[in-house]
């Protein structure tokens, strides 16, 4: 139990908000003015799924793993010109169609982790709340634009070891 | 009384009246709401508060009281309209009645009553009408317990007002509030006669007592049982909506302002500065720019006095409506009898 | 009526009398009031229907599952690295301390173990959840009577805390971050030293809670002798937490059973109260911050270096068995029946979480009290609405 406090409590608890309103008054609030400040999230946050298309082999890994299968995509084989000159021409699959539907994602990034070729990456970027739910499908060509906005890995505290 | 150096016809003093009754409401209310309600509770809690409408959400009440217009006035099916719809206006008037009889200058008041705390303390309790009826004709059950818990707190904290007002009347040797405000700014205390006789210093069990009562009365924490919107959704006022709801929240912010200035004229001396400073020695002395600076003097006081009882109303938890019957019963009413009893004692004695 | 005590007893007598000579002579009845669905008092969609005589509770009932989600069978037709993204949504407040039963069970079905680091790492998200959700609670606790400035302070510092779990996992509210065999990552660097100084933030948020609301005379008066619930009492109702330490039973899962898991490593004290009553719940959890915040401060200065994660096949499949794994969560105590039968998914998943357990406690403890002390109990009990649902 904790000793009988000398100051009555009411008197005390008035103390803490006052004491917190001086505060405040000196070195400004907790909160941001949201539109007009930001913050910045950290360097993993799961805001959005970026795409680097060249990478995708439609290979639908992601796809089976998304737990909410939120992810579509639809591709057709084609021939691509041969790596070496005289080669035979390869056969490649080519993404029509990559869209992910973000009123759907549970943000779990299941599919960012299952990808083998290092095609979807997460990006911190938040800001893409849209007036109809179905603008929240995002193609292959928005998800590529949220590319520019993927930072490096964080550098690893000390004592870890790369995988 | 000096003469004011226009004659004005009645209507036309009864029309300033009017307006004067306005603004002495609705002016300390809306400064209540946005110095304490938004912005000292935003402080105290880390925060900014409304930022948005005009320089540091100044106009943002104006914003308030445009949205609620805009919204519709939902009467519940079940509820006894006439009287669902009476009951905010109730509530409302009690406060302008209240502002009558608050002398803000030697020549700044509306009445001029012989009996004006008595007055005062009587029209304050006619908001409880209002708010039982609010309650029971909502036809909701939160709003039934409600309008019941605050039928039975305001009845409870109405004695311990009228019994700690009662030591000031008996200092004062007047019911009248001018008259009250006169005897403290012309007798003195431990001979510093530049101090005055605020009342608080020798009636200062009183003034808590009646602290207290007004903060019960206003339903503001730890009193704030009847509104409890964590448990009763906030009582009597559940079903209300729109501008009816917008009376209730003028109504309640500016019986803090009114209660205050009660109780800065009962306690802290009112609109006066001790007479003792420029030489006056009555009421008739007094010059009349103290009709002007008089509102401002009252209106600071206001201030501290709302600051405090906002101030309480965000740090405390509330009470338990048994609780607050006992404390209200069994420790309220003994202190401001034997607060009366002393205080007899000694105006006899001294 | 055994388990009654005497001031329940003798209520309930009165009420019943009450009820009866007033129906008699005035053919009046007692009301009866639905506390929720919608109600602000049952943070979620919890439904109460409490009968009431005046403002006393003649009888009282939860009604659960107006947000059922259907979890268990959910996680039927999930892969094993699917569900952790489900079951973080149990309790939304402590998300990841819903993933590590989960993944302690599917390891100990698959006879691995997470290496030291990961064990450690796991340690002290889990307890940083803890404090996340418990600190809300103590907010919350003030705007349920009325005291308003509690739970922005709250909501303030526990902002720090999910700031450090989004830094280390990248979700604030969902980590996802526990995974068979270890975890998904390691700590980014200059986390371990934004820990120490969080933690020392939560320890002044402590002070300032009970300085502000445990302090405060009308707060005791409102929780103390409010809610009494006998040790026996609270076991024969399944109580768990902070709810049964409150009632007197030392009994903390954490410190009772070995899990390949690093509170062993620390050195804290499970607080109990004997009272059993509304005040010695919220004190518990206030203590309970203040320790959570020492295990982080111990376990992480000693984190040893290494991998994150064992050797686990790409594909996970689960071989054929059950597995039972519970752990002392922020709620209480929550707990994973694993059956797997060797494919991708687990073949049944039953989840014991602690709400569901906690709540079941309020007809008997309800009985009796008045409608304000509903709302200091149900609050004092803390139960996560997704919990009790799943």
């Amino acid at each position: 139990m904790p000793a009988k406090p000398k100051v009555p409590g009411l008197i005390k608890g008035l103390g803490v908000t006052m004491g917190t309103m001086f505060r405040t008054a000196k070195n400004g609030a907790n909160t941001v003015q949201y539109p007009h400040v930001k913050e910045t999230p950290p360097v993993r946050a799961r805001g959005v799924i970026a795409l680097r298309e060249d990478n995708c082999t439609a290979c639908m890994l992601c796809a089976r793993s998304c737990p909410d299968w939120c992810i579509y995509i639809e591709a057709h084989k084609q021939l691509a010109p041969p790596r070496r000159a005289g080669g035979k021409p390869r056969q490649v699959n080519h993404l029509d169609r990559f869209d992910i539907d973000y009123a759907l994602c549970m943000y779990c990034g299941i599919c960012v982790e299952v990808c083998p070729f290092d095609a979807l990456f997460w990006s911190p970027e938040y800001e893409y709340s849209e007036p109809h739910i179905a603008d929240l499908l995002h193609d292959k060509s928005k998800l590529g634009e949220w590319m520019e906005t993927v930072p490096e890995a964080p550098e690893l505290e000390a004592g870890a070891q790369k995988k | 009384m000096i003469q004011l150096a226009v004659e004005i016809p009645y209507w036309g003093q009864s029309l300033l009246r009017v307006l004067g009754g306005l603004v002495a409401v609705l002016l300390p209310a809306g400064t209540i709401v946005y110095v304490f309600l938004f912005k000292m509770m935003s402080f105290m809690q880390s925060r900014l508060g409304p930022m948005e409408a005009g320089p540091y959400g100044s106009m943002q009440l104006l914003a308030e009281v445009s949205k609620w217009l805009q919204k519709e006035d939902i009467i519940p099916e079940n509820a006894d309209a006439k009287i669902f719809k009476i009951a905010p206006i109730i509530v409302l008037a009690s406060t302008f009645l209240l502002v009558v009889v608050v002398p803000f200058g030697p020549d700044a008041w509306f009445t001029d009553f012989q009996a004006g705390v008595f007055y005062a303390l009587a029209i304050g309790s006619v908001s409880v009408i209002g708010i039982l009826i609010a309650g029971w004709s909502s036809a909701n059950k939160y709003s039934y317990l409600g309008g019941l818990r605050a039928a039975g707190q305001l009845i409870a904290y109405e004695l311990p007002m009228v019994l700690a007002v009662v030591g000031v009347v008996i200092q004062a040797g007047s019911m009248n509030l001018q008259q009250i405000v006169v005897a403290q700014n012309t007798q003195e205390i431990f001979g510093l006669d530049w101090i005055g006789l605020p009342f608080v210093l020798t009636q200062f069990v009183g003034f808590l007592i009646f602290m207290i009562a007004v903060q019960a009365e206003l339903t503001q924490a730890p009193f704030d049982m009847p509104i409890a919107e964590s448990e009763l959704v906030s009582g009597y006022m559940t079903e209300y909506s729109g501008f009816r709801f917008l009376i209730f929240f003028i109504g309640e912010f500016a019986t803090a302002g009114v209660f205050a200035f009660i109780a800065s004229i009962l306690f802290l001396g009112g609109w006066g500065v001790p007479f003792s400073w420029f030489g006056w020695e009555s009421l008739d002395q007094v010059e009349n720019w103290m009709n002007v600076v008089g509102p401002l003097i009252m209106l600071s006081k206001m201030m501290l006095l709302v600051g405090i009882i906002m101030w309480v109303r965000f740090s405390y938890p509330r009470f338990r409506e048994d609780q607050l019957q006992r404390f209200a019963w069994k420790v309220l009413i003994p202190v401001s009898l034997a607060n009366i009893a002393i205080t007899a004692i000694l105006k006899v004695a001294v | 009526m055994t388990m009654l005590n005497e001031r329940q007893q003798l209520s309930y007598i009165a009420a019943q009398a009450a009820d009866a000579r007033l129906n008699v002579e005035l053919e009046t009845e007692g009301m009866t009031l639905n506390i929720g669905p919608q109600h602000p008092a049952t943070h979620g969609t919890l439904r109460i229907i409490a009968r009431l005589d005046g403002e006393q509770v003649v009888w009282a009932e939860p009604v659960a599952g107006y947000m059922h989600r259907g979890y268990e069978k959910l996680t039927e037709v999930r892969s094993f690295p699917q569900v952790t993204t489900l079951i973080n949504r149990i309790d939304w407040l402590g998300s990841f301390a819903n993933e590590v039963p989960f993944i302690l069970a599917a390891e100990q079905l698959m006879e691995i173990e997470a290496p030291p680091r990961a064990q450690y790492i796991r340690t002290i998200l889990f307890e940083l959840s803890r404090i996340a959700n418990v600190s809300l609670f103590l907010g919350d606790l003030g705007v349920q009577m009325g005291a308003i400035t509690p739970v922005f302070m709250a909501f303030r510092d526990r902002e720090y805390v999910l700031n450090l779990i989004e830094g280390a996992t990248g979700g604030r509210f969902h980590p996802n971050f526990d995974r068979i065999g270890g975890l998904k990552d390691d700590l980014p660097k200059g986390w371990i030293a934004e820990t120490k100084q969080v933690m020392k933030k939560l320890r002044q948020f402590c002070d300032e809670i009970e300085d502000l609301l445990f302090g405060n005379e009308i707060f005791q008066s409102r929780t103390r002798g409010v809610g009494i619930i006998p040790a026996d009492v609270a076991k024969s109702y399944g109580l768990s937490g902070a709810n049964l330490r409150a009632s007197g039973v030392d009994w903390d899962l954490r410190r009772d059973q070995s899990l390949p898991m690093a509170w062993d490593q620390a050195d804290f004290k499970v607080w109990t109260h004997p009272d059993g009553d509304s005040w010695a719940r919220c004190w518990i959890r206030l203590q309970e911050t203040r320790e959570a915040t020492k295990i982080v401060d111990q376990l992480i200065d000693n984190i040893p270096a290494g991998p994150v994660m064992a050797k686990v096949p790409r594909i996970i499949k689960v071989p054929e068995g059950e597995a039972w794994v519970s752990t002392e969560n922020p709620l209480g105590e929550m707990g994973y029946y694993v059956v797997s039968k060797g494919d991708l998914g687990p073949f049944r998943v039953k989840i014991r979480s602690a709400s569901f357990n906690n709540i079941s406690i309020t007809p008997w403890v309800l009985k009796g009290v008045y409608v304000p002390d509903i709302i200091t109990i149900l609050a004092s009990l803390y139960f996560i609405l997704g919990d009790i649902d799943r």
